[in-house]
């Protein structure tokens, strides 16, 4: 495959913010620096880098709690997704939204949703909204292993199949519903599986490997944006934190996380990028100094910044105030 | 000409989708059938099946849809077949409807309307009777309807699909057969006004939905007593007419709000407890509350003795006097 010089470094350049931003984030919370809850998207950047990089300007997604990652693949400014996280007026959603609730509809990012399956009949919807008025517009909806169990993950996959709803389920499968095994929890033994009584189209996909989820992404965006089908697929991944930042993730057996990090997707990126001579270390290190530096920088403006004025309380809950 | 509340709510969605091509009605048997109810009567044989289309028997799906359909443009009527059949699109409606607005600072707005046919008096038993109002009074970012009047029916309707803001809908559906002499279309009084129904001395009825008859009909009766009731008719319980409330207790001295949910924590408390801080000392007696009791939702031959009736509240408004 022939790769352009700056599309590779942009998909490096997005993991790389993303595992310098969610290091930061886990180091601040540690410190105690951070508001609420925080859930680290490490180990996890390919899907969304693969994905997300796919999506025209005028796609949407919509997200989890664990949404920092989906937010920086698509290009929410560090500033906006640090302010957020430290509950200050610069934030995405101006301090009111927090980690967990990353918005920005100028840049088609539906939410964070802090219910697990909470986004997906809200992108079935949308991408519906898209298909009636005659646009091709897509949906990406991502959630993790445990969402599938939710009642909205099957309505939200026979409504897409039943009304032609342009929107791809996409799963990153990182091996625990919170703290719970996969092994124990997902009874159909494969996300996949549980697309085909639904007539939706799956597929299985390493998510350690960005080529191999963009590669899938472009052909299941192509495919829904053309056809109006919906599609699932199912990232194989591994979250190297816990479910949130301060769980003591003594679930894990001890040799698992080595095991992962050995298939680390920046890592692999590295390789398969400077082994057939594509780009150079240099060039990699330069674009990753820069992200550390900008993730830096945009912590730094963060904490600097205003906090919200208490009357920002009573805004913005009805359309007018009765 | 009389009409009757369910004519007037069909009237009302006709006449909104003929206006607004962006008004889409969906839900469980809306279409071919037109709604259990009939409430969505010819409405795909006159907009098509791409503006009134029948659902899967999924309401979370359902109400999901409709805020990612609202997002983009649509103003999507969604109905929920039967009171009880609300609780598996909760969440939807409480974490993600009600709060987008506010947590996009304003940049999302969901004109979601979701049609709740409630309440009992139809023999129905549990889930088909309930009366779960006030869960949604207590989210902030909806709005919490109930016509009482076939008029009301049309005229809140209308407002609540023109509304920005989400509106949940609460359709008395033993009053679906109440006439009323009106000419469609009306408008009646906007949201958060409550209408004084009937003017009187003695003490103040509260209600809304279905009970608004009920109270009527008590008042007409209490006239034997030689009691002169007045009848409030709440409408909107999200925005609340506090102000129209207060005037009505400082003139009687006396509340008693009627409604079919249990009394426990009901929509009664708030409004007794509004009355308590703003027209405390205009008082003669404590507000009281006429509900259903605090059980699950009887059968068919026993629900006339857990609805509320005339005869319950006049002992009500005996108790009141007699305090």
């Amino acid at each position: 495959m022939i790769e352009d010089r700056d599309t590779l470094l942009g998909l490096w350049q997005r993991m790389t913010r993303i595992r310098r931003f969610e290091e930061r984030a886990s180091t601040d919370k540690e410190a105690d620096l951070l508001e609420g809850y925080i859930h680290n998207y490490s180990g996890q950047e390919a899907i969304a880098t693969g994905i997300i990089t796919q999506l025209r300007a005028d796609d949407w997604i919509t997200s989890t709690y664990r949404n920092h990652g989906h937010s920086i693949a698509r290009d929410v400014p560090l500033e906006a997704m640090t302010g957020e996280l430290l509950g200050r007026t610069t934030g995405v959603c101006g301090g009111k939204g927090g980690s967990m609730h990353a918005v920005d509809q100028d840049l088609g990012m539906i939410g964070g949703m802090g219910i697990v399956a909470g986004g997906m009949p809200i992108a079935a919807g949308a991408a519906l909204a898209a298909r009636r008025r005659g646009q091709d517009r897509v949906a990406v909806t991502f959630f993790g292993d445990g969402a599938v169990h939710q009642g909205a993950f099957h309505e939200s996959m026979t409504f897409a199949a039943l009304f032609n709803c342009p929107v791809i389920f996409v799963c990153e499968n990182n091996l625990y519903a919170e703290t719970t095994a996969v092994d124990y929890h997902l009874i159909a033994g494969s996300v996949i599986a549980m697309a085909e009584p639904y007539g939706v189209h799956a597929t299985q996909v390493d998510g350690m490997d960005v080529f191999a989820v963009r590669d899938a992404a472009e052909q299941l965006i192509a495919r829904a944006r053309y056809t109006g089908r919906p599609a699932l697929l199912e990232a194989m991944t591994y979250r190297y934190g816990g479910q949130y930042e301060g769980d003591t993730q003594t679930y894990k057996p001890p040799q698992e996380v080595a095991q992962w990090r050995a298939r680390d997707p920046l890592l692999t990126f590295r390789r398969r990028v400077t082994e057939p001579g594509l780009l150079t270390h240099g060039d990699l290190d330069e674009v990753a100094e820069r992200s550390r530096v900008e993730v830096a920088d945009a912590f730094a403006a963060a904490a600097l910044a205003p906090w919200p004025d208490p009357s920002v309380l009573l805004t913005d809950v009805y359309t007018e105030i009765s | 000409m009389a009409i009757t509340m369910a004519q007037a709510l069909n009237t009302a969605l006709h006449d909104a989708m003929a206006e607004d091509d962006k008004v889409v009605m969906f839900g469980e048997d809306v279409g071919i059938l037109g709604g259990v109810f009939r409430i969505t009567d010819k409405l795909q044989e006159r907009f098509g099946e791409g503006r009134c289309f029948d659902t899967p028997l999924a309401e979370s799906g359902i109400v999901g849809t409709a805020i990612g359909m609202a997002m983009y443009g649509y103003k999507p009527v969604v109905e929920m077949q039967f009171d009880g059949f609300t609780y598996p699109a909760f969440e939807q409606i409480v974490s993600h409807l009600a709060k987008m607005r506010n947590r996009s600072r304003g940049t999302v707005q969901l004109p979601v309307v979701v049609r709740i046919p409630f309440g009992g008096g139809i023999g129905a038993v549990e889930h088909h009777s309930e009366s779960p109002e006030n869960y949604f009074a207590h989210v902030a970012g909806l709005k919490v309807v109930s016509p009482g009047t076939p008029s009301d029916g049309y005229s809140l309707l209308r407002e609540s699909i023109s509304s920005a803001d989400p509106v949940l809908f609460f359709e008395p559906k033993r009053r679906y057969w109440l006439k009323e002499d009106a000419d469609l279309p009306v408008r009646t009084e906007p949201f958060g006004r409550a209408v004084v129904r009937r003017a009187g001395t003695t003490a103040t009825l509260f209600a809304y939905g279905p009970m608004v008859r009920t109270c009527m009909e008590t008042a007409s009766a209490a006239e034997d007593e030689g009691w002169d009731l007045e009848v409030v008719d709440l409408r909107t319980l999200n925005p609340f007419d506090s102000a129209t409330v207060v005037e009505s207790v400082k003139k009687t001295g006396r509340a008693i709000v009627v409604h079919e949910a249990q009394v426990f924590s009901g929509f009664g408390a708030e409004v007794a407890a509004q009355v308590a801080e703003r027209a405390f000392y205009h008082l003669e007696a404590p507000v009281l509350r006429v509900g259903g009791f605090d059980i699950p939702y009887p059968a068919a031959k026993l629900e006339e003795f857990f609805l509320p009736d005339v005869d319950r509240i006049l002992d009500a408004v005996q108790r009141s006097l007699s305090f």
